[in-house]
């Protein structure tokens, strides 16, 4: 039928191995990425911030955990049983796929073999990645209305009609890049960035809509009107307790860190910098550059959200739809231009 | 039986149950989720035809955002049993006459054991996203423009049908 199944033992193992690491390194990232939340909070509001479990604190996503597990597991009544239960393992389930794609470094040659430090490189990895985010709002929405709670449903359609409000900017915002590059594979992305060749210096404003678009749909703030409390309680999740509510909270630091990832991939060059030597220490560089530079976004996602007040939701819907969507077209047809121009 | 028979075979059971779970299912926003379910047990099949491009699209658009705005709306209605209006028998009875039509007509175009000719010399990198726009660019632009204009027409009239007060 097709080439697609011929695997063998040797690379089966390879990519199974490659798939828990990542795994574990997206769990521990996330649930640092808590940590420094409050951590950066703490700083930017002038207090000290977690400091108890462990030396400065550093057992506190350990500890958050357990809470979690321990606290009672509610459910309310009038809840449909089923789809509140599948809701938080679906929006998990869809934020731990995107990260199968991303290349995190050169490939390292382990044992005399040659190994990719990347699960997959689907020649389509940037609409894979599109895909799943845009199945992201599922769990949101499943989980808000099968609650049965008038605020749940408030906050399950405000972020699904951000979230596919927003979708459209970040796909528009993503052609461009696709455009000048050739190629929708991130690996053949990040190749092409070598050195400090990166696609920011070509898509300064792509750069800008993207980055408005991620941070709305990981629902962040500014834009985190799904549960805003002050109007909603807790949004979609408010009927959530325990675990389930662990899960949502959790995945929300999943996705940002996946964004942060293909931030750094898509426009920051993604593993390269000036001086890259594929060799085994350069190699090994690679991915530390990587994480540095998804570190670096994940930050500035914290710094912006305790920084910025919320917005009201009509600026949020007029934003999306009459400032960026015209930005993003604007942005494409000056790259289609500018290729037409400089190609020949 | 090689792996990708074995994965069609699970594919194409998971696509006949989750779409016969759609149609059975009482509740209307479990239908949608099944239907959702069937979305990706199809996009599963494109794969296993080397069409990554269409599959990861079909997700895209149909689960993507099609889906997405039934369940906005199935969610919004809030249909249950008591809500839901009832069906007069004569209704009940057209329904029943025109969806026969329909399947003996469907059986009928079947019975007759339509072979589908498998072309000998196709490239099986046909449905990657290179070769696909290619084609789409060059053999049938014409057609790939007339839709591109369709879309734009119905874009149009969405908003038209949106801005009720606006003048013609």
């Amino acid at each position: 039928m097709s080439t697609f199944f011929l695997f063998d033992a040797a690379m089966i193992l390879e990519k199974s191995i490659l798939v828990v690491v990542l795994f574990a390194i997206t769990l521990t990232v996330a649930a640092y990425a808590t940590f420094g939340e409050r951590k950066i909070a703490a700083f930017i509001q002038d207090r000290v911030g977690p400091n108890r479990a462990g030396p400065f604190g550093l057992l506190q996503p350990l500890a958050d955990g357990v809470k979690f597990f321990t606290k009672e597991d509610f459910m309310p009544n009038a809840a449909e049983r089923w789809l509140y239960i599948l809701a938080p393992g679906a929006f998990m389930f869809v934020a731990c796929m995107t990260s199968a794609v991303i290349p995190w470094g050169t490939q390292l040659t382990l044992f005399g073999k040659p190994v990719d430090l990347q699960v997959t490189d689907l020649n389509i990895g940037l609409l894979y990645i599109m895909g799943f985010t845009s199945l992201g709002v599922y769990g949101i929405m499943i989980g808000g209305w099968a609650s049965n709670n008038k605020y749940s449903l408030y906050g399950a359609i405000r972020a699904s009609s951000q979230m596919i409000s927003y979708e459209l900017a970040m796909g528009l915002a993503i052609i461009a890049v696709v455009m000048l590059s050739g190629t929708l594979s991130l690996r053949e992305m990040a190749e092409q960035q070598a050195g400090i060749n990166w696609n920011i210096w070509y898509q300064p404003l792509g750069f800008l809509i993207f980055f408005t678009c991620a941070l709305a749909e990981c629902n962040r703030a500014p834009f985190d009107l799904a549960e805003c409390e002050t109007e909603l309680i807790g949004g979609y999740h408010t009927e959530y307790s325990s675990m389930k509510l662990g899960f949502f909270l959790f995945a929300e630091y999943i996705n940002m860190f996946i964004a942060c990832a293909v931030i750094a991939t898509v426009y920051f060059g993604g593993y390269n910098f000036p001086g890259l030597d594929p060799n085994w220490l350069g190699g090994l560089m690679g991915p530390v550059v990587m994480f540095a530079k998804t570190f670096f976004f994940i930050f500035v996602f914290m710094w912006i959200r305790w920084t910025l007040p919320r917005f009201r939701y009509d600026q949020l819907m007029r934003l999306g739809w009459k400032a960026l969507i015209p930005l993003a077209i604007l942005n494409m047809l000056l790259t289609g231009g500018g290729v037409l121009v400089f190609s020949n | 039986m090689s792996l990708s028979l074995a994965v069609f075979l699970i594919l194409g059971l998971a696509s006949v149950i989750f779409s016969l779970l759609m149609v059975f299912t009482k509740n209307p926003v479990h239908s949608v989720i099944f239907l959702i379910l069937t979305f990706f047990s199809i996009a599963g099949q494109y794969v296993l035809l080397n069409a990554q491009f269409l599959a990861v699209v079909h997700i895209i658009v149909y689960a993507g955002a099609i889906m997405v705005l039934f369940l906005f709306v199935l969610m919004l209605l809030n249909l249950n049993s008591a809500a839901e209006p009832k069906q007069s028998a004569r209704w009940k009875l057209g329904a029943a006459i025109a969806a026969g039509m329909l399947l003996v007509t469907l059986v009928g175009a079947l019975k007759g054991g339509i072979q589908i000719a498998v072309p000998e010399n196709t490239n099986p990198q046909v449905g990657l996203a290179q070769n696909l726009g290619r084609v789409l660019f060059t053999d049938f632009v014409v057609p790939f423009e007339i839709a591109g204009i369709l879309f734009l027409a119905a874009m149009v009239g969405a908003v038209l049908l949106a801005k009720r007060d606006v003048k013609l």
